[in-house]
């Protein structure tokens, strides 16, 4: 449905630009100056290569994971059938930002304009956001962040720019955390991967600022195949955000990213996602940190777009007294499949884990919670606690909850608690008694329900996010 | 895996089954060709063993002849005795006898029945007018249109579809209870299974019906003739709870640890119906348990409830499901596992809302106690939820002992040893005191402490 046949065709004579306002997602031609054509063959991979002006060591890489991809079938058997819709070969592995499409803000359908309004998103940022600006202009807002970046001798560029430049640092963890043959997904980001950060914390930086995505410059941001690795050294901190609150003009239908974060010894990272895909996008995302002795690694997710989202970020426990969090918030609509969860793999003593996971399903939406707990034999004193609680709005709503957790010996402890609720009559009767419409009253119950995990997110964010699932909530009841 | 059973052959010695059987049996047979045998990667058998799925070398026992030459052993309401087999070219010729001998369990029932391996060798009863409750293999016979309304209706969906479509293909015993409208069973009906002889494979099959407003309390035991000789059961216990009835069945699974033993448990509660399912698991070296509520009406009530004593090397598989056709019904789930040793635990419970359901409450617990550092639990609690309006939880631990807690009893003058075993004990028997039986609490706490005791006695 969001594919255009062809990038060739002019813009002028191609006005149909296939705006699907009910959707709420909208398109716009493409004239992109590289272009890898349809479908994915050892030729893609070639001239993906070749573009990139990728090293030997990485275009083996690429072809060997091609093949695991090919031959790895589809985790059906446990994911939802919906995997079998995605046609490999209609799509398009490699698109170039060398030349960025030209389009005006009248363009914008008014919907998308109104949503921007009701979140609150500055003006620069609501044309980047929409497609209408290559790039948005974040010299002027970020330079002082970058200068002060430089100094500390911190390393934020884009992964294709970190292989060539830093491949010392680069290359001993690039797919060590998440190797390629993880799972089908994960080898299709390694053969076709293109964009997505490469960040170097040196010891004992801590950085004040969260570093974001859009911060740099001339980088291919929100790409289909991105591909993040974050290395922080012993001792640093950072906080890193990807995407943003509001609706994303796309036309791919198909991501798979990889993110891999490295935290040494003592240090710390948050990675906070808020995922707002248009929802005719498979977002099919493996996302795994390394936590070494004493070093802390948490997951803030939030997911709201997208027609299936498949994630569960993961953390493995490396080193004594490392530290894994998954904070997760998932909102299903109707069309939508949010499959989310997490991954903890203890694998040294006195490692602790907790995952919280909320859910919320609207109209026909389908929220699944799916975990993994592991605590292997030999270590000792390794915890975690697994919170995972569904909120169903209206009749056909549907959630499931799937955990995993297996503990060997005695000297650990666990614990997973899920319940699945509803907005009760009694709260809504004493909310609209007090002159709330049923809708107003609704929305606050389910602010409610998010708040203590909506406080993890940077401050910007939560605010965004409480007007989003206002927005998400509207005409769901009554 | 190689079929442990040649196709079914229509025994000659039993009278002739009735049309309907034979091809229900015949259709399984192919069925069970048919369905792949688990491998790892399966779902519903993730974390399993599955090598213990080979069933190679295993068969039908021929050791203990039938108790009469057409194999019907009709239940009249006085004792039967005298008609106890004899084998001449065995040397444990008195065996039936001392199996009898052994089958004690509660004081006051309303029938008892002993089967050795498939063979009913003593049954007695006093059952109010109208109980139906007689061997399978004459029920077939006998009232063969009841048993066709309620013999396996649920389609195994945990796994084991495979080893149910075996177990209705080479079914041949078991038990059929009916007990019609409005009539109360006051004691339980106690069951005893002994298997015996080496490698020996046995279907024991319960189909328990309840009418509307009645109620009935099955107890069956599982046991081997001896610790040396490895069996095998894959055993079925259809329990179907009509209107208002009240159901409860009570499993005791005390097979040798060289034994292995799938057991399918499949509850369908209609409108107002209460049932209650209890597995004790304390032998045999692997168990399977797949349990199935099907709560098909307003207002019905499921108790799915279970403790599994796990030690030395012993590996105990649970998977339930808790299926909300109906709106308004309710379910609970408690399951407790102990585990010594090398053991093994593995629970997955699914609570299933089917869309429509309204007004739902299902809540699922499993505990695990670790007792050793070198075993291993593994829980997989799920929720599948379509309906609207349903209060519904799980939730599942796995921890040790505290020190404080053994700190706090050495105060009082328990040693170490002693006092562990009084937590585990106290740990397990919550989940008993949910029967609220007094004598069938006790009779299931002799078979956890004779359990305990060898626990005990092994590390010392």
């Amino acid at each position: 449905m969001s594919y255009q046949p062809s990038a060739t065709l002019d813009a002028e004579t191609h006005d149909a630009i296939s705006v699907d306002r009910s959707k709420g997602d909208f398109t716009f031609p493409e004239r992109n100056k590289l272009d890898a054509g349809r479908g994915l063959t050892d030729k893609t991979v070639d001239y993906i290569c070749n573009v990139k002006n990728d090293p030997p060591w990485l275009r083996e890489f690429r072809h060997k994971a091609l093949k695991v991809f090919l031959e790895k079938p589809m985790p059906t058997h446990w994911a939802s059938k919906d995997l079998e819709n995605i046609n490999f070969d209609e799509i398009r592995y490699y698109l170039s930002d060398g030349e960025k499409p030209k389009r005006s803000w009248d363009d914008v359908p008014d919907d998308i304009k109104r949503t921007f309004d009701r979140l609150g998103i500055p003006q620069q940022e609501r044309a980047f956001l929409a497609g209408v600006e290559a790039q948005y202009d974040s010299e002027a807002a970020y330079s002082n962040v970058k200068d002060e970046l430089t100094k500390q001798g911190v390393i934020f560029v884009n992964s294709t720019e970190g292989l060539h430049q830093h491949e010392e640092v680069f290359r001993p963890w690039f797919g060590k955390v998440i190797p390629t043959s993880d799972n089908k997904f994960s080898a299709l980001n390694s053969a076709v991967f293109s964009g997505g950060s490469f960040i170097y914390i040196p010891k004992g930086v801590k950085l004040k600022q969260p570093l974001q995505a859009y911060f740099r410059i001339n980088s291919e941001n929100f790409g289909q195949f991105e591909r993040t690795l974050i290395i922080a050294d012993e001792g640093a901190e950072l906080m890193y955000m990807e995407g943003c609150t509001a609706p994303k003009f796309e036309t791919a239908t198909l991501h798979s990213a990889v993110v891999e974060l490295v935290a040494l010894k003592g240090a710390k990272i948050q990675y906070v996602t808020v995922q707002n895909w248009s929802s005719n996008v498979f977002n099919l995302v493996t996302k795994r940190g390394l936590a070494m002795e004493d070093a802390e690694v948490r997951w803030i997710d939030c997911n709201i777009g997208s027609r299936l989202t498949i994630k569960y970020p993961g953390v493995i426990m490396k080193g004594r007294r490392a530290r894994g969090e998954v904070i997760s918030i998932a909102l299903a609509n109707t069309g939508q499949h949010q499959d989310t969860g997490a991954k903890m793999i203890h694998a040294a003593d006195e490692t602790t884990s907790n995952i919280v996971s909320k859910s919320i399903s609207v109209g026909k939406g389908r929220a699944t919670y799916r975990g993994q707990v592991h605590i292997p034999k030999h270590l000792k004193g390794c915890k975690n606690n697994t919170e995972c609680d569904a909120l169903l709005i209206n009749t056909n709503s549907r959630t499931d909850t799937y955990p995993a957790i297996t503990v060997k010996g005695n000297r650990h402890s666990t614990q997973h608690e899920a319940s699945v609720s509803q907005v009760s009559e009694d709260m809504l009767f004493y909310l609209m008694q007090r002159g709330l419409n049923q809708g107003q009253a609704m929305s606050l119950a389910v602010n409610g329900f998010i708040n203590d995990l909506v406080r993890e997110f940077p401050m910007e964010y939560s605010v965004e996010l409480k007007r989003l699932i206002d927005l998400e909530m509207e005409g769901s009841v009554g | 895996m190689n079929s442990p059973v040649p196709a079914p052959t229509p025994s000659a010695a039993l009278p002739a089954l009735p049309a309907w059987f034979t091809s229900r049996q015949q259709a399984a047979w192919s069925r069970y060709l048919a369905i792949p045998t688990p491998k790892r990667g399966d779902e519903m058998w993730r974390f399993s063993n599955i090598k213990q799925l080979d069933f190679t070398g295993f068969s039908r026992s021929t050791g203990v002849p039938a108790v009469k030459e057409d194999g019907a052993t009709s239940l009249s309401p006085h004792e039967k005795t005298g008609i106890l087999p004899v084998i001449p070219d065995r040397q444990d010729a008195c065996l039936p006898l001392d199996l009898i001998a052994r089958s004690s369990g509660l004081e006051d029932t309303a029938a008892k029945l002993i089967f050795i391996n498939e063979t009913l060798v003593h049954s007695q009863s006093s059952l109010p007018a109208g109980v139906l409750c007689l061997s399978l293999a004459e029920a077939l016979v006998s009232h063969s249109a009841l048993v066709e309304t309620h013999f396996m209706k649920q389609e195994p969906r945990l796994g084991s579809a495979k080893f149910a479509a075996l177990h209705e293909a080479s079914v041949v015993n078991g038990v059929f209870v009916h007990v019609p409208d409005d009539v109360e069973v006051a004691h339980p009906i106690e069951i005893h299974h002994w298997l015996a002889g080496s490698n020996t494979l046995i279907f024991p099959h319960t189909l328990v019906v309840t009418g509307r407003h009645a109620k009935v309390r099955v107890v069956e035991m599982f046991r081997s003739a001896d610790d040396l000789q490895p069996g095998l059961a894959i055993a079925f216990n259809d329990l179907a709870a009509g209107p208002g009835s009240k159901l409860d069945y009570v499993a005791i699974q005390a097979f040798n640890e060289l034994s292995r033993v799938i057991q399918i448990n499949e509850t369908a509660a209609a409108r107002d119906a209460t049932t209650t399912g209890f597995v004790l698991n304390t032998g045999a070296a692997w168990a399977r348990n797949e349990s199935l509520s099907r709560l098909e009406g307003p207002g019905a009530r499921s108790d799915m409830l279970s403790v599994s004593i796990a030690a030395h090397a012993q590996e105990y598989d649970q998977r339930t499901f808790q299926h909300h056709v109906s709106p308004g019904a309710f379910s609970d789930l408690l399951y407790k596992n102990l585990l010594y040793d090398f053991a093994g635990t593995i629970f997955s419970g699914l609570i299933s809302v089917d869309e429509g359901a309204h007004h739902t409450d299902a809540y699922q617990t499993c505990r695990n106690l670790l007792m050793s550092d070198t075993c291993e639990a593994n829980s997989m609690p799920g929720l599948e939820i379509n309906a609207d309006q349903v209060k519904c939880s799980h939730g599942s631990t796995s921890s040790q002992i505290s020190e404080e807690e053994i700190f706090y009893l050495r105060a009082r003058g328990i040693d170490s040893a002693a006092a562990r075993q009084l937590i585990a004990r106290g740990f397990s028997i919550e989940v008993l005191a949910r029967l609220g039986d007094e004598p069938l609490e006790s009779l299931v706490i002799g078979f956890m402490d004779e359990k305990f005791a060898s626990i005990a006695k092994a590390s010392n």
